[in-house]
């Protein structure tokens, strides 16, 4: 390992985790290859590459859990002292938890549903330890009060699918941590997270680490990994291509593809600049025609003329014991032709009802949606699907969004079948030239695609019908940084030669930065904030925003 | 713009790789020999005497309850007739009595899902409400209601066993349309402006439907076993016919010297349940991972 990248805790202190040529195989296919890995106490080392890449396996291994079907080798392993290389089950299972701790993703799997989440932390402490059970609770009380969880007490009680994202993730950390072990293996720890949610738990591993655990972080988010990691490793294709300090890593990359996946995210970069580098030709831009930075052709400048979309003082509440919930409170929003508006707001705040009531998929209480100028919440669905082809959708998971039984080319046939009737029905090679596919997918069912090429799809579909408003609920929220941002680019595209106008509903702040002209800010279905995107961003009136801004991390 | 396509396909091929492998696994061990019992099964339901050794109702009664040997595979009963051709003489109307039950089942389950899925709230409630009742008892005491009512018969024994498995039908069929009806592709149809009754036609009916043939096919084996057992109390088909539950009454009261004569109906009815819900997992499992 590179001596210049170590923390300041000096070299003759015995790393947690050191691992040479470690290689996991499939099959024929060898998903690892070679990879080495050192973490000293108290440093954070971070994996970031595309989903595929083999970071999560490589994470797995270190467990021994890389999967039934996998042979793994390596020509050391060892973790917090102790050789693992012909390890069987048994001896994994001593390694496990008590000299490395496991943090996944999504809490709500990995969590026993049905037993309290004290329980599951116990669960450590009463396999590993000799402690009396007054003993042990006391342990699992202070933990949960160490992770940071309001009234541990109560919490204790609770199943995970009583408490809250962040509270769940909260409550795995605490019993990846209960046996204070020296490693801490940490895979996408907030992917699944809002931004203030994301930051706390964020901030809870870095404390984690200062206390002296070496930390293994696996992820996709580089913004992310520049918080937290002291080291930064890019694996692609089951491979180290870089590795360095985080400042180094990610300031002055060597590799072409790590500047791609810098290149890729979107915080930073300015409306309508490209975020895919076609000229670096590692991640494919689906468009051959290089995009111009930064250019709005000025002929059709954005969001002049009257509304297209005016959401007029809309209230809804649903129904829930003991009363009504309003998710939607008083919304005004109006979106004009070859505009972008950004809704941003954390998860629970609205933004799906929102679209809901634009899609007219559901009747406001209160208020009215008009679409250019005309009624449209108001009509009664059998006047209104004449004109649904004028507003078009795409969904955060396109997959579910699909008929299973369907091949690409029957959905694309169908949606073209109902689309403007003074319009020219498009072919499905067309819908899929413009989105970027091949006419080879055609023929496949979406279950076999990608997730890039099924949001493809998704949008190539709602394009069917020639529609005038896209709402984009979540778009590209499941897409890794790359794919996210040949969508994203696409959408660019599409809004520029169409002059569509766009509703893009997203968590992810830079994200919407860079897509939105104009931006809303829900918090508890109120739209606490609206304005010029760059105004919003750069100085935020309302506190919640500025809250927002803080806590978003970035590059 | 292909070169593009090929690159982007590359990053995802792992992804994809596991899905194909699944798909082209062979079938299992278990699975053929199910299949090989169940293409008997047909043989000697669509041509008995071609698989029978001689007339299952000829008495012999020199030969009466001699062991299983070569000219009486299976032995033979009281009467001398050979149990090896009753069984396969039987297969018919086990077969027959199974499928026919089965599909009562299905379809008054179909009229009741969909009516409880489709009826408003009122109908729902009213629906789920009497399948409840309906679970309440054992099926099989459902049954006995049904041949108390209309008398004993292989006929009433059909409609009794369909009339008993439609609450669980009707039920998985109401939960099926429901998570349909809410999912996303409905929604994103309805966005595309599409008309309730397209809707219904396209999406809602094909995948709700589609899983319900390997449904049916678990439910042969259960639909056996109670038509076996309604012939076993003398309530289904009636001696002397050849019927699996009828055959397995009559050797009752020899089990002590005459073993052949209940063992292999039983295990007649025991090969055939196993078989095709073996056959039914495996059409599960092959819509799961083909999807």
């Amino acid at each position: 390992m590179t001596d210049a990248a170590e923390p300041a805790l000096g070299p003759s202190l015995t790393p947690v985790l050191d691992v040479a040529a470690l290689r996991v195989a499939f099959g024929a296919t060898e998903v690892v290859r070679g990879v080495d890995l050192t973490i000293l106490p108290g440093e954070c080392v971070a994996i970031v590459g595309e989903s595929g890449s083999g970071k999560s396996v490589t994470a797995r291994a270190l467990l021994g859990m890389a999967g039934a079907d996998s042979r793994t080798s390596s020509e050391r392993l060892v973790v917090a002292g102790q050789e693992l290389g012909a390890a069987n089950e048994r001896t994994w299972r001593g390694v496990r938890g008590a000299r490395a701790g496991l943090i996944l993703q999504d809490a709500l799997v990995s969590l026993d549903p049905l037993r309290p989440v004290g329980r599951e932390i116990d669960d450590p402490l009463r396999i590993h330890r000799r402690m009396s059970p007054a003993e042990r609770r006391t342990r699992v009380l202070e933990l949960l009060a160490e992770v940071g969880m309001p009234d541990p007490v109560l919490a204790a009680g609770r199943r995970s699918g009583e408490l809250s994202g962040g509270l769940r993730q909260r409550a795995l950390i605490a019993s990846a941590i209960a046996l204070d072990p020296p490693l801490l293996i940490a895979d996408e720890p907030t992917t699944a997270l809002d931004v203030t949610v994301q930051a706390r738990i964020l901030a809870l591993i870095a404390g984690i680490r200062e206390r002296g655990t070496g930390a293994l972080l696996i992820s996709h988010d580089l913004a992310v990994v520049a918080r937290l990691a002291d080291r930064v490793l890019v694996m692609r294709d089951g491979e180290i291509i870089e590795q360095g300090s985080a400042q180094e890593v990610l300031e002055d990359p060597r590799e072409r593809y790590t500047k791609a996946l810098i290149a890729a995210v979107p915080a930073d970069s300015p409306r309508g600049a490209r975020l895919s580098s076609p000229e670096s030709g590692i991640i494919a831009a689906p468009s051959a025609a290089p995009v111009a930075m930064s250019v709005r052709t000025p002929s059709s400048p954005a969001g002049t003329g009257a509304p297209l979309l005016t959401i007029d003082h809309v209230t809804k509440t649903f129904p829930v014991p003991g009363g009504r919930f309003t998710a939607v409170d008083d919304v005004s929003l109006s979106l004009r032709r070859g505009e972008t508006l950004g809704l941003v707001g954390e998860s629970g705040s609205g933004k799906t009802t929102v679209a809901r009531l634009a899609l007219a998929l559901t009747r406001p209480d209160h208020g009215t949606v008009l679409l250019d100028g005309q009624e449209w919440s108001a009509l009664d669905e059998r006047r209104r699907r004449p004109a649904r082809h004028r507003i078009g959708a795409i969904y955060q998971d396109p997959l579910s969004s699909f008929d299973p039984r369907w091949n690409v080319r029957r959905i694309l046939a169908d949606a073209a079948a109902g689309g403007r009737p003074d319009a020219r029905t498009p072919s499905t090679g067309e819908l899929l030239d413009q989105v970027g596919l091949a006419a080879s997918v055609a023929d496949r069912r979406p279950l076999n695609l990608s997730g890039g090429q099924r949001q493809r799809v998704s949008i190539a579909r709602a394009l069917a019908a020639s529609p005038d408003v896209l709402i984009c609920d979540e778009p590209v929220s499941a897409l890794d940084v790359t794919i996210q941002a040949q969508i994203l680019d696409l959408l660019d595209e599409l809004q520029r030669e169409r002059g569509l106008a766009l509703l893009f509903i997203s968590h992810d702040l830079g994200v919407v930065r860079h897509m939105a002209d104009h931006v809303a800010v829900m918090r508890a279905g109120r739209v606490v904030e609206t304005g010029d995107a760059e105004r919003v961003f750069v100085r935020p009136e309302h506190p919640y925003t500025a809250q927002l801004v803080a806590d978003a991390p970035r590059l | 713009m292909s070169e593009l396509e090929l690159r982007q396909t590359t990053v995802e091929a792992s992804a994809s790789h596991a899905v194909i492998r699944r798909r082209g696994r062979m079938p299992r061990a278990g699975t053929l020999v199910s299949g090989a019992f169940v293409l008997f099964l047909v043989a000697a339901t669509v041509a008995p005497a071609l698989i029978a050794t001689q007339d299952p109702n000829q008495i012999a009664p020199g030969d009466a309850f001699s062991a299983p040997s070569t000219a009486h595979w299976f032995g033979t009963d009281e009467s001398g007739r050979d149990i090896y051709s009753r069984v396969v003489a039987g297969t018919g109307t086990s077969l027959l009595i199974g499928v026919t039950a089965t599909a009562i089942g299905l379809a008054l389950g179909l009229v009741l899902g969909v009516l409880a899925s489709f009826g408003g709230r009122i109908a729902d409630f009213g629906v789920s409400r009497l399948v409840e009742v309906l679970f309440a008892f054992p099926g099989l005491l459902l049954a006995l209601l049904v041949i108390v009512v209309y008398g004993p018969g292989p006929v009433t024994a059909t409609i009794a066993v369909g009339l008993s498995t439609a609450p669980g039908y009707a039920r998985i069929i109401r939960g099926q349309l429901v998570s349909i009806r809410s999912s996303q592709y409905v929604e994103a149809a309805r966005v595309l402006g599409r008309t309730p009754g397209r809707i219904l036609g396209r999406h809602v009916l094909p995948n709700a439907l589609i899983p319900l043939f390997v449904l049916a096919t678990l439910g042969i084996g259960q639909a056996i076993v109670w038509a076996s057992a309604l012939s076993y109390l003398g309530l289904g088909a009636q001696p002397p016919a050849a019927e699996w539950g009828a055959m397995l009454a009559a050797g009752r009261t020899y089990l002590a010297t005459a073993w052949w004569m209940t063992v292999f109906p039983g295990l007649m009815i025991v090969g055939t349940t196993i078989a095709t819900t073996v056959l039914g997992r495996a059409m599960t499992r092959r819509g799961r991972s083909g999807r």
